[in-house]
């Protein structure tokens, strides 16, 4: 799959994986094509920022900081992309210290059953580790690994695979 | 269900009639250690009398049948009407269809309601009675019933224990793949009489039978805790095995049902350990840096084998059972997963990903002898038949958009889709009932 490297763009990409954010998407176009603009290039410009999600809010993560990174077949590291999602994770948690979060490691359904649980909390590990090295104190993150048990994406083929190797970031109540 | 008195299946050989012979005297025999072998024609007359008994026989050959190893004679074939299941068959109207074995018998209800079925196996060519058996049941185990006549039969002609009168617990798959619902189920071997063992939303994997049958360990996401369990399959009674500080995965009982085995995930590392049912001590096996999984015995529970990633990719390792001596046994290329011992201990099963593909093989303990069974798109998870002849595990072609089970003989021929109503995966074969 080819990857496009301007932050906005790779944060559409983001927005596209997410089906309740694809539909907001959609919405927003269907809006722009209406009134005959250009749609603006940057979530900012899009509304979705102070104006659609408040910010410290569920939506304001999932749209503005991005809730999911990503990971190469078989591995647990973290790419350079998935970094600057974390960064922006971490200093969103930092804002916000009354989030608790789980941390879901998912792996695609090209490998095995029992593997892939134990691939999907390595992933799950690698991103808390990181996290724990932007500063989210540990007690506010716990993990849990699906394994290949809960794909977002359907297809038989590399371009859903791709975003069934996951680890997403889910917010929790205040405190754990 | 399962204990072993609730059935009170009485088997009482026909006195007189100079029945068992060993299979090294009988003329009709199978060697089935030969590969690819020739099924046997076998006449498997509609037992006598009416439906009930009519459906026992069907069943008796249809099992016959699915073993790959017998060719069931189409019934339209038939020249003696057999009237008389106690009398002599007319050998000479059987040679002529060539029948070379024959199957004749007869269902009738006891005073106490109980059923009574009566078999007797005639090799046509030698014109002799090669087995007669009867056994008493309650009717609604009258699929039971055929299966341990086709189990008697399938063993007097091929010299080993048959596998019909077994059980598969699996995971039922329902709801589109994103949002799929998993419940623990259970059926005959053939895929009949399946029904579910749990009901709930929370993801359910890898079931696997006790020695005894009687319980199930698994794998649940409970209360978003993922963990291994057991369930006795007759009370329905649950627990959680062990208090273990992290997800447990890939359970399977030990040989003798005293010890549950099992991964541990802590932080990126999973490694074994072993749980004793009546201590509750737990024991570490390995301790690497890794992902240890997939743990299973040897039929004789003195060693071990595993799948893990230690070397960079998935491989096949054996160790003792105390740990000690882990060494890799895989060597080919791709990468290796989910081995299972074979009852009979001479053969490891496992998943083989190598070029995009997903193979279902063998090989011997020390990793030599390496055999392919079946390639595709995806195909994982094999569990042996209680004689270690057969072998089930889940498949998934591209875009089928779930799995379904199938069975292989351990030739890789006479494959077989095991019919579920849904999806299904993770099956695992029940011993045999003693």
């Amino acid at each position: 799959m080819s990857r496009i490297d301007t932050p906005a763009a790779s944060r559409m990409q983001t927005l596209a994986r997410n089906p309740v954010m694809l539909a907001l998407v959609m919405t927003l176009a269907l809006a722009g094509c209406a009134s005959k603009k250009n749609l603006p290039n940057d979530a900012a410009g899009l509304g979705l920022g102070a104006g659609a999600a408040t910010p410290g809010s569920q939506q304001d993560f999932t749209v503005n900081v991005g809730d999911r990174i990503f990971f190469d077949t078989d591995s647990s590291s973290i790419r350079a992309d998935a970094q600057a999602t974390l960064d922006r994770q971490a200093q969103w948690l930092a804002k916000y210290p009354n989030y608790a979060i789980t941390i879901e490691g998912h792996a695609d359904e090209r490998g095995t059953r029992e593997y892939n649980l134990a691939l999907g909390a390595r992933r799950a590990a690698a991103t808390k580790e990181y996290l724990a090295s932007r500063g989210v104190p540990a007690n506010r993150m716990r993990t849990i690994s699906y394994g290949k048990e809960k794909p977002v994406a359907v297809c038989d083929d590399i371009s859903c695979w791709s975003q069934n190797r996951r680890a997403v970031t889910v917010l929790g109540g205040a405190g754990s | 269900m399962l204990r072993r008195n609730f059935f009170r299946l009485l088997m009482v050989l026909f006195a007189g009639c100079g029945l068992m012979a060993s299979p090294a005297n009988a003329l009709v025999e199978i060697n089935i250690n030969k590969g690819n072998v020739e099924p046997l024609p076998i006449a498997v007359t509609d037992f006598l009398q009416g439906e009930l008994a009519r459906k026992i026989s069907d069943v008796v050959a249809a099992d016959l049948k699915r073993s790959g190893l017998f060719a069931p004679i189409d019934k339209g074939a038939f020249i003696e009407k057999v009237s008389n299941p106690d009398a002599s068959p007319r050998f000479e109207d059987w040679k002529v269809i060539n029948a070379q074995a024959l199957v004749i018998g007869r269902v009738t209800q006891e005073g106490d309601g109980r059923l009574k079925a009566e078999f007797r196996l005639w090799d046509t060519f030698a014109g002799q009675q090669m087995l007669g058996q009867q056994f008493y049941t309650q009717p609604e185990n009258w699929r039971r019933v055929a299966h341990i006549i086709a189990d008697a039969i399938y063993e007097r002609i091929t010299g080993e224990k048959g596998y019909f009168d077994t059980r598969i617990v699996y995971v039922a798959e329902s709801g589109p793949k994103n949002a799929r619902k998993r419940q623990l189920a259970i059926m005959d071997q053939d895929g009949f009489n399946a029904r579910a063992l749990t009901n709930s939303n929370d993801i359910v994997l890898t079931p696997r039978f006790s020695p005894n049958r009687q319980e199930i360990t698994y794998m649940s996401f409970e209360n978003q805790q993922p963990r291994v369990y057991l369930l006795q399959l007759e009370t329905g009674q649950r627990e959680v095995v062990g208090n273990f500080p992290g997800m447990t995965f890939a359970p399977r009982f030990s040989p003798d049902g005293q010890r549950v085995i099992m991964s541990l995930q802590q932080e990126g590392n999973a490694n074994i350990y072993t749980m004793d049912l009546r201590s509750r001590t737990t024991t570490r096996l390995t301790n690497t840096n890794a992902i240890d999984t997939s743990p299973s015995y040897s039929p004789d529970g003195s060693r071990i084998v595993f799948e893990s990633d230690r070397g960079g990719k998935q491989q096949l390792y054996v160790m003792g059972a105390d740990g000690s001596g882990q060494t890799r046994i895989s060597f080919g290329d791709g990468s290796y997963s989910t081995p299972v011992w074979s009852p009979r201990g001479d053969l490891i099963a496992f998943t083989k990903q190598s070029g995009g593909k997903f193979s279902i093989g063998v090989m011997k303990p020390d990793g030599s002898g390496e055999r392919i069974l079946t390639t595709g798109f995806h195909n994982e998870g094999p569990t042996w038949a209680p004689n270690g002849r057969v072998l089930m595990f889940f498949r998934q072609n591209a875009g089928a958009g779930g799995p379904q089970l199938y069975s292989i003989d351990l030739t890789g021929y006479n494959e077989q889709l095991i019919q579920t109503q849904g999806f299904a995966s993770d099956p695992a074969w029940s011993p045999l009932m003693e």
